[in-house]
């Protein structure tokens, strides 16, 4: 949202910057992505491939949390079965508010190979959590991993903060969506 | 020792105990066996000088359909020879003895041949499930499986092509 670039041409004096509060704390959101410390199958190692540092993950502002408490966000990185779905659910509950799901990969996607006869295998993790950023691929380039985290950055620095409900309502109303 | 020669020791020590011996081209050679003799074969096949089969390579189920079957892969590092065990179990009521005792490492490839199948091995120390959690309905790897379409509330229908 270039709000480092404004500081190139300040006012007269210096050094003072206008913005709307909700730019700034939008801006310190999406650049402090603190992840969960969570892996579960072979986007995991895709995933720990990308921590190191060829890849470098920390440059978008990720850092590991070995807490959900912690947590900014939560990186579904495999196949989630039956059984570990719940465990998943737990964490996400235990993440505090604003939060954002990343699904990495096809099976988080849709079940990838187990979309159909998978018995013990979730078809989704968006069947139990809000999913913000799918990411394709199986496992997904570190490339497409940062264009999903890319695109989580620019989602939360548009998402609104005051006056939410009444936004989003007006938003829903163009779309003539019913409002509740 | 080729499994021939093994066999025919089996045969001679066991007797009626031992169903047959197989063998083919494109399978390991084997030999069929009563369930409620492994026990007391494996120990021999472990101790015997000459055989000492002293690893269990592999232990696994199967299904064949109109029955069950518990296969084991033996190996002897001493003498670097192989060996193919299986039985064949009722399908109603799939029961056989432990071979827990013999080598440690059956301990787990029961519980998952248990979990998958549904065999029952008496006298194991701790026969759960290994894979799938307690409260799991059913034997996954059974050709008559039924795939849930919901576990504790969550949805695990299949995904439908559009």
């Amino acid at each position: 949202m270039g709000l480092l670039n404004k500081l190139d041409n300040p006012y007269d004096g210096g050094g003072f910057v206008l913005a709307r509060v909700e730019d700034v704390l939008n801006w310190g959101r999406a650049k402090s992505n603190w992840y969960l410390q969570f892996g579960l199958a072979c986007c995991a190692i895709e995933f720990m491939a990308l921590n190191a540092s060829h890849y470098d993950l920390m440059r978008f502002g990720c850092i590991p949390r070995s807490s959900p408490r912690h947590a900014d966000l939560i990186v579904i990185s495999g196949t989630v079965s039956l059984k570990m779905a719940e465990v998943i659910k737990n964490l996400w509950e235990q993440i505090p508010e604003p939060k954002y799901c990343l699904s990495m990969g096809s099976c988080a996607n849709a079940g990838g190979p187990f979309w159909e006869h998978g018995y013990h295998v979730l078809k989704g993790v968006d069947k139990i959590l809000p999913v913000d950023v799918y990411i394709p691929g199986c496992p997904p380039r570190p490339e497409a991993f940062f264009d999903g985290m890319v695109k989580l950055q620019a989602k939360i620095s548009k998402q609104a903060i005051f006056n939410k409900r009444k936004r989003i309502a007006e938003e829903d109303a163009k779309l003539g969506l019913p409002t509740y | 020792m080729t499994s021939k020669e093994i066999f025919s020791i089996l045969q001679e020590k066991f007797g009626d105990k031992i169903l047959g011996f197989f063998e083919g081209d494109k399978i390991d050679p084997f030999v069929n066996i009563l369930p409620d003799s492994i026990k007391e074969i494996c120990m021999f096949l472990r101790d015997e000088s000459g055989l000492e089969f002293d690893y269990l390579a592999n232990l696994t189920g199967m299904d064949y359909k109109d029955s069950l079957g518990v296969v084991y892969h033996l190996y002897s590092i001493k003498h670097n020879h192989y060996f193919v065990l299986k039985v064949t179990l009722d399908r109603t009521k799939p029961m056989l003895p432990t071979v827990e005792r013999v080598w440690k490492t059956a301990n787990w490839h029961e519980r998952e041949v248990y979990d998958m199948f549904g065999v029952i091995f008496s006298d194991h120390p701790d026969l759960q499930r290994i894979l799938c959690p307690d409260d799991w309905e059913g034997f996954p790897l059974r050709k008559d499986y039924v795939a849930p379409t919901e576990y504790h509330g969550i949805d695990a229908t299949p995904n439908k092509l559009k």
